[in-house]
């Protein structure tokens, strides 16, 4: 990641965080840790269960968010989504993004 | 800006990843000792976590009577005859290849003001903090004539390991016609639902093994406590004329000698296997330290960090704990309860405070046959106003109906939520 880029998420960062997301510089990878139950930990599966790890961050709150909207059928996505802010769904997909698959 | 705010700035929105996030969020803390009593769902969760996101650096020695973990969640299973006790039995192995030092042992004593837990040969093992995750211990007492020889007849079952493959065993031995009663608490008890697949399995056994065989299911609540409408459907249905289901079945005795069973109002039942799931409260090491603050039964914590509301440094988790508002005593629960727990410890190593908007979910899958499954889910935001886990309005919910696709994904969440636990 270029210092220009490092800087500018920094600053995005440092805006949401002053809104609503709390001081504590673990919150993304404790999201995340609601997935792994299922997903298996860091997002990496050992079975039938999509890995997480490693896919774009634009893929997974997409995915995320069509499951929320009901717009991806699925048996308990859905109802899971629902319970996620969007804020927390970025969260949790920043740090799958960052994982080894 | 400071380098160090900078880092902390992005640490604190989530980038938490990458070569930036060792010297972000890594907490000093050499030294640090964690004792974790319980290998469970909750227990070994956490001695996971703490080892996996202080990158080792944690001294954590896991107490466990048992050489191996065997599940809960499944071992209806066993009942039904799809799957043995070892399809469901991990070893801990996996923790101490992390360098997790797993003591097959029995906490005896808790010593609160040294810090210590005492366990076998009088050794005392020091922490700087402690967590409890021993589960639930049986009230046996609550039921008349369920005393130790009584217990090697009328099996409870609801700690997967020998008592369910003893139970099962009974089943088999059942001839064709008999009836298998199974009695349940009134609630809060483990695995709300856990009973209910259990009238499932047995039927399902005796559908195709001895048909003109009953399961009477006497529960001591005035309703079905869970997945009611999927339960009932199955009952009426696919087990028409084998599952009786029969509410506000209080038990309060039992005669092992004629296998009778005693209930508050209702009159007496016999049946040729009885299952006495009994009445339940914190394990009794929960006890002995002192953090059973609910009824005498369960253990309030801060949900924040899980740490005891009136002993400090010490935390607990899974179905010890007093829940907050519906919230299931579930293994998949103290799996997320301990990942709340180890981030809190870790915080505290650093001196920082716990996350202040932890959120954790549920997922509970129940087998109607031995692929058809049902689940029910939820997620839990905390309140900072109210201090407790809210569910989050919307969100949740159960299957429309039983699915082999939803026993897929069954199977699916054992496999990895028993390697998050322990690999």
């Amino acid at each position: 990641m270029h210092v220009r880029s490092i800087a500018f998420v920094a600053f995005a960062c440092i805006a949401a965080a002053a809104h609503s997301q709390p001081a504590d510089p673990n919150v993304a990878r404790s999201v995340a840790a609601n997935c792994a139950s299922c997903h298996g930990t860091n997002g990496v599966s050992q079975g039938v269960v999509p890995s997480l790890a490693g896919q774009s961050k634009a893929d997974l709150v997409r995915k995320m968010q069509d499951f929320k909207a009901g717009r991806t059928p699925s048996t308990i996505m859905t109802q899971l989504a629902k319970g996620y802010t969007d804020e927390q769904i970025d969260l949790a997909a920043t740090f799958f993004a960052s994982q080894k698959p | 800006m400071q380098r160090r705010d900078f880092l902390k700035a992005i640490g604190a929105a989530g980038l938490a990843a990458g070569p930036l996030a060792g010297c972000a969020v890594s907490p000093s803390r050499s030294g640090a000792k964690v004792v974790v009593v319980g290998g469970g769902y909750g227990g070994a969760t956490v001695a996971k976590y703490l080892d996996l996101w202080s990158n080792g650096t944690v001294d954590i020695t896991l107490v466990e009577a048992d050489p191996a973990f065997v599940s809960c969640p499944m071992s209806n299973l066993v009942l039904g005859g799809s799957k043995q006790i070892s399809d469901l039995t991990v070893s801990y192995a996996g923790l101490a290849k992390r360098g997790i030092r797993v003591r097959s042992d029995i906490a005896q004593a808790v010593d609160p003001l040294r810090q210590t837990v005492r366990i076998s040969n009088q050794v005392d093992l020091p922490y700087d903090r402690l967590v409890l995750s021993p589960g639930v211990d049986f009230l046996f007492d609550q039921v008349q004539g369920l005393g130790p020889r009584a217990q090697e007849k009328i099996l409870h079952a609801w700690k997967a390991g020998p008592e369910t493959v003893a139970l099962r065993k009974q089943l088999e031995a059942m001839p064709d016609g008999g009836v298998f009663a199974i009695s349940i608490p009134r609630a809060p008890y483990r695995c709300p639902p856990g009973p209910y697949e259990r009238a499932c399995q047995v039927a399902w056994y005796f559908k195709r093994a001895k048909p003109k065989s009953k399961v009477l299911i006497l529960d001591g609540n005035e309703d079905v406590v869970s997945k009611k409408g999927l339960f009932m459907k199955a009952w009426n249905e696919d087990y028409k004329g084998i599952v009786e289901y029969r509410p506000n079945y209080v038990l309060t005795g039992v005669d092992a000698s004629t296998m009778t069973m005693k209930f508050e109002t209702a009159e007496d039942v016999k049946a040729a296997v009885i299952n006495v799931i009994p009445p339940q409260r914190a394990g009794a090491i929960a006890a002995q330290a002192g953090v059973i603050t609910a009824n005498n039964r369960w253990c309030e914590v801060d949900f924040l960090s899980f740490e005891s509301i009136k002993v400090p440094k010490i935390h607990v988790l899974g179905d010890a704990i007093q829940i907050a508002p519906a919230m299931p005593k579930s293994g998949h629960m103290a799996n997320q309860h301990a990942k709340v727990a180890a981030a809190a410890i870790l915080n505290a190593f650093s001196g920082r405070p716990p996350n202040p908007a932890p959120v954790i979910n549920n997922t509970c899958y129940s087998f109607i046959t031995d692929k058809d499954v049902v689940h029910v889910d939820s997620v839990h935001q905390y309140s900072a106003g109210k201090k407790t886990f809210e569910t989050v309005p919307g969100s949740g919910g159960l299957s429309p109906g039983p699915t082999a696709l939803e026993g897929e994904y069954a199977f699916a969440w054992a496999k990895n939520i028993w390697s998050d636990m322990l690999s």
